[in-house]
């Protein structure tokens, strides 16, 4: 292999400044005996000095059997840099969670280091682990490698992506359902989904186990589970009274006069909560952890549509279904049938009526809530909003006719 | 610019292997770039796809989503894969002589 160029990076010297992490600094680490990251950084720094990038647009590379998990990328400089001329991208589907033992670290890492740049982005904001810069010939023996390793590839494309969720119950006491489970369910009953791209554009699945929502699944998932309950919080007075009155919490202004609904009365020895008026924000729960807790009734509210800017603007996703319970399934039961149902559902429908790169939040607004509703066969009702307290979206075509009736009588 | 040499002939490709000038291509330019998709013998079911494709791609000038190759042709997703193992995008787009597509099926 030939020695690792030495490139001047003034511009990018910059970044490494200041009191955060530097991907600079790691990529000049890997580049003292890679080429390739040497290189990297040698096309970076052009690329800083002349306000251009210089990768190419849209390279298409994959494994055998997948249309996905592979991103293309070809340096337009390769006569300049030409251990970066291929600098594929590779998706490889996380453990839910992120649990890993060091055995199965060292293993990807290794593969990484004998295939490709040594750089890894863990994990990408698909969740995903990514692996940086590899040439085409590599792409098979990477393949074989991490499946005999236990591993697969993750989604690109036009494809269900890998499926990602929060810690869960793995490690975090208000998980309301289990974050994990469900996402490995997902990932293995959408195999094909996920490897062979079927759909309009990309879908994206985030489970959250409570409405803190560590992986923001509301602002970037197609469909967002997020753990909720439907009873009232369970409210421990002695704990109340011994870690938070006692020691001189200000549970008044910093609880009750927080609470965006205004649901809670607090006279100095007792809360009292009007759960009816209780949107879930976790926020008391948040700071009185040791003595609130969410209900004892729990499951998910499902909500659908947010995206990132691209094509059209940001959105956020909106309640579908206000409740689910989503009980881990016992020995010879169907997982979650209310949640596939309606997935199955949605799909067909997107599949069919989505126009090219149209994300399902987008057709939903392009043809209306009320009729993407009736098309999955889920009635209106007014938990659906987009935010909460405000009036539901849906056009309740009933009292409509009967105003427009007594208009013109 | 990458070159792909089959019997005696040159075409222009782009670094994934897509012919750069549609014009060139024809039954033998098939039956070669096809090899470098894993696939040594073009069967009917293969014409048909790859015709498909074409047909497409000459009336419309891009490539059709997958639900609609998927409807035209009668082949389920697992059959397009069978067929061309690299997918429909990266296998059968390039032996049916269609420039990159960017994102369509």
């Amino acid at each position: 292999m030939a020695e690792p160029k030495k490139y001047d990076t003034p511009l990018l010297d910059e970044l490494e400044k200041g009191a955060f992490p530097s991907f600079v600094t790691e990529i000049k680490r890997m580049a003292a005996r890679k080429p390739m990251a040497a290189d990297l950084l040698g096309q970076l720094e052009k690329s800083y000095r002349d306000k251009i990038g210089y990768w190419k647009h849209g390279g298409l590379v994959g494994v055998m059997g997948y249309g996905g998990g592979v991103i293309g990328r070809y340096s337009a400089k390769a006569d300049e840099f030409p251990e970066v001329s291929h600098f594929h991208t590779i998706r490889v589907n996380q453990p839910s969670g992120w649990f890993y033992n060091t055995e199965k670290l060292r293993l990807l890492c290794d593969i990484w280091d004998n295939h490709g740049s040594g750089l890894t982005n863990m994990h990408g904001s698909t969740g995903d682990i990514v692996f940086l810069g590899t040439r085409t010939e590599e792409l098979e023996p990477i393949f074989s490698e991490l499946t005999q390793g236990g591993w697969d590839l993750g989604g690109s494309g036009s494809c269900m992506r890998t499926p990602s969720c929060c810690v869960g119950p793995g490690r975090c006491e208000w998980a309301l359902y289990d974050t994990l489970a469900v996402t490995y369910q997902l990932t293995m009953d959408f195999q094909d989904e996920m490897h062979r791209p079927p759909f309009p554009y990309k879908f994206k699945f985030k489970m959250a186990g409570c409405p803190n929502d560590c992986v923001a699944s509301i602002a970037r998932a197609d469909m967002s589970i997020i753990g909720t309950w439907r009873d009232a919080i369970q409210v421990d007075a002695a704990a109340l009274k011994s870690e938070y009155i006692d020691k001189g919490t200000d549970i008044q202004s910093d609880v009750v006069e927080m609470c965006p609904t205004r649901c809670m009365k607090f006279d100095g020895e007792t809360l009292d909560i009007d759960n009816a008026n209780c949107t879930k924000c976790m926020h008391c729960i948040n700071v009185l952890h040791h003595a609130l807790a969410p209900g004892k009734d729990r499951g998910a509210c499902i909500l659908v549509g947010s995206k990132a800017p691209i094509v059209e603007g940001a959105l956020l996703s909106s309640v579908i279904v206000p409740f689910v319970k989503l009980d881990t399934p016992k020995e010879g039961e169907d997982p979650y049938p209310e949640l596939m149902e309606l997935i199955e559902k949605m799909w067909d429908f997107w599949g069919e009526n989505g126009k090219n790169r149209e994300r399902i939040g987008e057709m939903i607004q392009r043809i209306g809530l009320g009729n993407f509703l009736e098309e999955i066969e889920v009635d209106p009702i007014p938990e659906m909003i987009v935010h909460p307290r405000t009036n539901p979206y849906i056009f309740f075509e009933e009292y409509f006719e009967d105003d427009d009736e007594a208009e013109t009588e | 610019m990458p070159v792909f040499e089959f019997d005696g002939h040159q075409i222009d490709v782009d670094e994934d292997g897509f012919i750069q000038n549609p014009d060139v291509w024809n039954d033998d330019v098939a039956a070669a770039l096809a090899k470098t998709e894993g696939v040594d013998d073009l069967t009917e079911d293969h014409w048909k796809l790859v015709r498909y494709l074409r047909d497409y791609y000459l009336q419309f000038g891009i490539a059709p989503m997958i639900r609609k190759l998927c409807k035209a042709t009668g082949f389920s997703l697992k059959t397009v894969y069978e067929l061309f193992p690299s997918g429909p995008a990266k296998g059968a787009c390039k032996v049916a002589g269609l420039p990159k597509p960017t994102g369509c099926v």
